[in-house]
């Protein structure tokens, strides 16, 4: 296994291709746990475990199963209810073990199961023929790079609560218009590795 | 705040420490520091960059007192910081840009980034990179065709030529050395007083650097920026094996660093936190000028850095004196 490229797929996911940044989904959630420092890490950790949890599933499903059988035109759809059983699992199987993780991570788990990048990145996974450990890469570098847009954007809400922005733009339109310049700015990232 | 409400202000224990510095002060003081190199960008790129100047400061102006005026906020022009966003924007711009480009430039540069987020102090981004970066990625072609230095300021011939930087990285150090008649000397020399293509206040890395010297020295600003981002873009040169000379006085470096990378408000506040900020911008700098996509990451990496600033003071927060440490907070 090419370590090199292993780093790659992971740098090119979180920074370049970020998928908040440059192919702006999963902006829900972005926008929706972004407010408070407290809720965007959470929110992230839990993030980052479902989805390399989900591209190994997926994977695994979508090679052994969709692709003997043909049933690759189901992929969206089979996609969905795998990302939605997962994040059920999860969710009961957190609650018996770790309760006191269950309180503090439950209430982001339900909200991931209706994130678009949870469901971009098996698709991307399939359509780019990643094989299993580059799947997980992937995955783990989509997560990686979604904690980081909720982090920066976390910390630099906080701080806009102390500003005196003009009314009309007070909250989210500010939000937006943030994320817009940081996306500006992640243009620097533009072409710097080549897949 | 008026000038009523700081008299009014009541401070209670002593030992007060008062200070003459205003904003504006410093706004201006900074402007002066650009002088010597407005002042070459006329000499370098004759009447046309004067213009370019001129029109990206009055428009500047002239979108401060609009937006000031939108929110019902009083107009301080006076104050210098929108003449000094301009004076920096146009430092950024190519002589031979057609002028809407600066016009556009300024309204993103002072509206958006600076009054939407609350006005002075409150913006998040540095308001001419983020002008700038907008109308690069705006108007690609227009923002990357550098006009050749004018032989004398009567001279009416553009001739556009490649800036050092873009010449390094499509046809590497050997054709670039070829202009300069293969003497490293000459090129070091030219970048160094500024007879070279490129935005029309990055060319001439000695007068920026006498400007940032009298800020350091003025107390203006600190070392903690500056020096490490510098120090770190020479020490990747030197290791990944490029010209390190050639990397410190190309492009906007020496602007970069001691006028944008050092503003107290898309900054962070913490001296570890200034450290930090200081060494990244170096780094990314040189991972896009060596990688990326784009020939100079100056802007690039500030403005990256300009969304990480608030994460480093939240991190970086040194410890109150004599205050008791209590559990990790749930930040």
């Amino acid at each position: 296994m090419d370590f090199v490229k292993l780093l790659e797929l992971v740098i090119a996911a979180s920074l370049i291709n970020n998928f908040v940044f440059t192919r702006f989904l999963g902006l829900c959630i972005f926008f929706g746990v972004s407010k408070k420092m407290e809720t965007a890490v959470g929110m992230s950790i839990t993030f980052t475990m479902v989805m390399v949890v989900s591209a190994a599933v997926s994977w695994l499903i979508y090679t052994y199963l969709m692709v003997p059988y043909e049933l690759t035109f189901l992929k969206i759809i089979i996609f969905i209810g795998v990302v939605a059983a997962l994040v059920q699992a999860s969710d009961t199987v957190m609650r018996k073990i770790s309760p006191v993780l269950y309180y503090k991570l439950g209430v982001y788990l339900a909200l991931i199961a209706t994130n678009c990048i949870i469901i971009a990145v098996p698709l991307i996974n399939s359509g780019e023929g990643y094989n299993f450990i580059e799947s997980l890469f992937f995955g783990l570098g989509s997560g990686l790079g979604f904690s980081l847009a909720l982090i920066i954007m976390a910390s630099i809400r906080e701080k806009l609560e102390l500003a005196d922005v003009p009314a009309p733009f007070r909250g989210m339109p500010l939000a937006f218009v943030t994320t817009g310049l940081i996306a500006l700015a992640f243009t620097g990232f533009a072409g710097l590795i080549t897949l | 705040m008026s000038e009523a409400a700081q008299h009014q202000l009541i401070v209670s224990v002593s030992p007060h420490i008062k200070s003459e510095e205003t904003v504006s002060q410093i706004m201006w003081t900074v402007s002066a520091a650009l002088l010597p190199a407005f002042l070459a960008s006329a000499y370098f790129f004759g009447p046309r960059g004067l213009i370019v100047q001129l029109v990206t400061i009055a428009s500047c102006l002239a979108f401060e007192a609009f937006s000031q005026k939108v929110v019902n906020k009083p107009v301080t022009l006076s104050d210098g910081s929108a003449f000094l966003t301009g004076l920096l924007l146009a430092f950024n711009l190519p002589a031979n840009i057609p002028l809407y480009v600066p016009i556009v430039g300024s309204f993103v540069a002072i509206s958006i980034t600076k009054h939407l987020f609350g006005g002075l102090g409150y913006n998040i981004f540095n308001p001419a990179l983020v002008g700038r970066a907008f109308v690069l990625i705006s108007w690609p072609r227009q923002m990357t065709t550098w006009m050749a230095p004018v032989s004398s300021f009567t001279s009416v011939d553009v001739v556009s030529q490649a800036t050092p930087l873009n010449v390094a990285k499509l046809d590497g150090m050997a054709k670039l050395l070829e202009q300069f008649d293969g003497s490293k000397i000459q090129l070091y020399k030219s970048l160094l007083m500024g007879q070279i293509s490129g935005s029309l206040g990055e060319t001439s890395a000695l007068l920026i650097l006498i400007g940032g010297l009298f800020l350091l020295f003025k107390k203006y600003i600190t070392w903690h920026v500056p020096v490490p981002f510098i120090a770190t873009v020479v020490i990747v040169a030197l290791v990944t094996g490029n010209d390190p000379v050639f990397h410190l006085l190309a492009g906007g470096l020496m602007l970069g660093a001691f006028f944008m990378a050092t503003d107290y408000v898309t900054g962070p506040a913490t001296r570890r936190g200034q450290i930090v900020f200081g060494v990244m911008c170096g780094l990314l700098t040189m991972l896009i000028r060596l990688k990326g996509g784009y020939p100079e990451g100056v802007m690039f990496a500030i403005l990256i850095m300009n969304c990480f600033a608030p994460l480093l003071d939240r991190r970086l927060r040194t410890t109150t004196f004599g205050a008791v440490k209590k559990k990790e907070a749930s930040t």
